[in-house]
């Protein structure tokens, strides 16, 4: 308590330099064009872009714009979403012809008055903007993402693993992945490779092999040693470009690729 | 064969031509440029042993990393078993049969047979 | 249920080096010279093999190449072969796991350190090698 009030007391005088609040004009709505790519593979419907006048804030996000379609104009339109704060990883989507998070983009930053959004590429469309992570959620589970280690199990007498916060940051970054997808929508070996691991995968191969609590590493350097492995990274670093959380799956790959070359240990 | 193997073997015979193909470039500006494509001179090139057997193994390893180079790039724009194995063992035959072709310039002009 | 378009980018979207940065553009410039170089020795061994009928089918060779398409496909070899091999250097040192950036914290705006300036310098280099490489070249070889 006694810390707060003290901070209380210190807390300076506006100065001179601090900037006057916003006129309100700056935040008077505007009106933008917001073109939704609708299509239903299952009724074999082919692609087409239905437009939308949106009104939008400075703060609004495309999802945000997106769900006023649903909520005022045509709620047929497929999206998925959860958590609206870039953390769940659902509502990947191509906004203006780059894959982004709908809901951690705002329509601001796009600089157009022209939204353009479609469903993520490389993964099969479901309907509308709403896309299929089977394959993603299959080959993820194939690099084992969990811990792997005997002592792991709660035991009488087992004792915590102690880790420095050097050991941490050898993975945390990787872990932060919120398996959105995007990634793989970038990559140019997904494009046309449907065998192929991907980034994401890859990535999460890294996550655990680096986490020095792990003793998986063989088994999973096996995995991804296979001709639609990790060799078909050729370090485009498209997907890096696009990861929305700064995991960086392509240093993760090619620090990956560098204990099957001998690089390191 | 283990996909890190070729791997390594891609990255192996590309260390192992920078340096052969570089001296390869300049023996054409140690002399006039046309000058060192006259026939005389290239045929006296390939009189010279140690170049010859250079140009020898420039010929395998470039056609091992090209063909495989090539592998790389078809195994990645279609799948399936029979188009895999069939890219796997035609991308062996082309490095054999340029191999071949080449090193047949190199020995018959080598041994003066032209 | 029906069946589902895998709605992939196919070879027109693994070929676009028009998105996503640099990176990319090497990553283009790396498969397409390398194809050529590839086209290059093919068409170069079957080339050199014509010095074993004599010197006059050697001649008739060499004057096919010896016009100023000729020498503008060896221009190309050249810018290609430098910039091949160059960022060929780079990626072999990258793809071992070396100076691609040390993983951390991540902060917002979370550039990617492995997008570092050095990968681009190596890029921008490889590209300007190979530039004054066919400069030097175009000189020599349309200069006499
Ligand atoms: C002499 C120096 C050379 C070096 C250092 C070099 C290096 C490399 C490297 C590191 C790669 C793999 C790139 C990746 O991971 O995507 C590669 C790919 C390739 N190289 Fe070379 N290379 C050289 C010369 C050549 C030559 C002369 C040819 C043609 C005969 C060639 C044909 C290819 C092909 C077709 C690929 C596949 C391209 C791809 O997958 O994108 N290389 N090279
Ligand atoms: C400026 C471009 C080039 C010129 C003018 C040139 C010229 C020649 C000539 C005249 C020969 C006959 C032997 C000799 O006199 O050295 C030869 C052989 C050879 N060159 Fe090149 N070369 C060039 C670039 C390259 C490149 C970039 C490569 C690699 C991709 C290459 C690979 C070879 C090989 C493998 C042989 C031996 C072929 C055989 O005898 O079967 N050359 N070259
Ligand atoms: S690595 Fe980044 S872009 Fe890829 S799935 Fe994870 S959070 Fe999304
Ligand atoms: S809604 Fe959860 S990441 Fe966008």
């Amino acid at each position: 308590m006694a810390a707060i009030t003290a901070s209380r007391e210190e807390k300076p005088e506006p100065t001179k330099q601090t900037p006057p609040p916003a006129p309100a004009v700056e935040s008077a709505p505007k009106t933008i064009t917001l073109r939704i790519s609708r299509s239903n593979p299952s009724e074999n419907s082919a692609a087409k872009f239905d437009e939308f006048q949106i009104p939008v804030q400075k703060w609004t996000t495309v999802l945000e714009a997106i769900l006023h379609v649903k909520q005022n104009l045509d709620h047929s339109v497929a999206v998925r979403y959860s958590c609206r704060q870039a953390s769940c990883g659902s509502c990947g989507m191509k906004i203006n012809g780059r894959p982004r998070l709908a809901c951690y983009t705002k329509v601001s930053e796009l600089d157009s008055n022209v939204i353009t959004v479609e469903p993520m590429s490389n993964f099969p469309i479901i309907r509308d903007l709403a896309v299929d992570f089977k394959q993603l959620f299959s080959t993820h589970k194939k690099m084992k993402p969990f811990i792997i280690n005997e002592g792991s199990e709660v035991q009488p007498g087992a004792k915590e693993f102690i880790q420095t916060p050097n050991d941490l940051e050898k993975f945390l970054q990787f872990s932060y992945c919120i398996k959105c997808g995007l990634c793989n929508s970038a990559c140019p070996t997904m494009a046309t490779d449907k065998s192929f691991i991907g980034p994401q995968g890859l990535a999460q191969a890294y996550r655990y092999t680096a986490d020095n609590r792990d003793e998986g590493k063989k088994g999973r350097l096996k995995i991804v040693d296979q001709s639609h492995g990790i060799w078909r990274c050729h370090f485009a670093g498209s997907c890096s470009n696009v990861c929305p959380k700064g995991v960086d799956p392509a240093m993760a790959i090619q620090l990956l690729r560098g204990y099957l070359l001998g690089f390191r240990k | 064969m283990r996909e890190s193997i070729i791997m390594k073997i891609h990255y192996g015979t590309a260390l192992g031509a920078v340096a052969l193909v570089a001296v390869h470039i300049l023996m054409r500006l140690s002399q006039k440029f046309s000058d060192s494509l006259q026939y005389q001179n290239v045929l006296a090139n390939y009189h010279f042993l140690p170049y010859a057997l250079m140009l020898e193994v420039i010929l395998v390893l470039l056609s091992v990393h090209g063909f495989n180079g090539l592998r790389v790039i078809l195994l990645e724009l279609k799948q399936g078993a029979t188009y895999e194995r069939a890219i796997n063992y035609g991308s062996i035959a082309a490095m054999a049969i340029l191999i071949a072709y080449g090193s047949r310039t190199i020995l018959m002009a080598g041994m003066g047979i032209s | 249920m029906a069946e589902r378009v895998a709605n992939r980018e196919g070879i027109k979207g693994m070929a676009n080096p028009t998105r996503y940065g640099l990176e990319r553009v090497a990553y283009w410039l790396q498969r397409i010279s390398g194809l050529g170089l590839l086209a290059y020795l093919i068409g170069h061994i079957y080339e050199t093999s014509t010095i074993l009928n004599g010197k006059i089918a050697w001649n008739n060779m060499l004057s096919l190449t010896e016009t100023p398409g000729g020498h503008l496909v060896l221009v190309l070899v050249i810018g290609m072969c430098v910039f091949h091999t160059g960022n060929g250097i780079r990626l072999m040192i990258s793809e071992g796991g070396k100076g691609v950036g040390k993983p951390g914290q991540p902060e917002y705006p979370y550039r990617a350190s492995s997008l570092n300036s050095k990968q681009r310098l190596c890029i921008w280099v490889s590209i300007a090698l190979a530039a004054l490489a066919m400069m030097y070249g175009a000189g020599v070889l349309f200069g006499d």
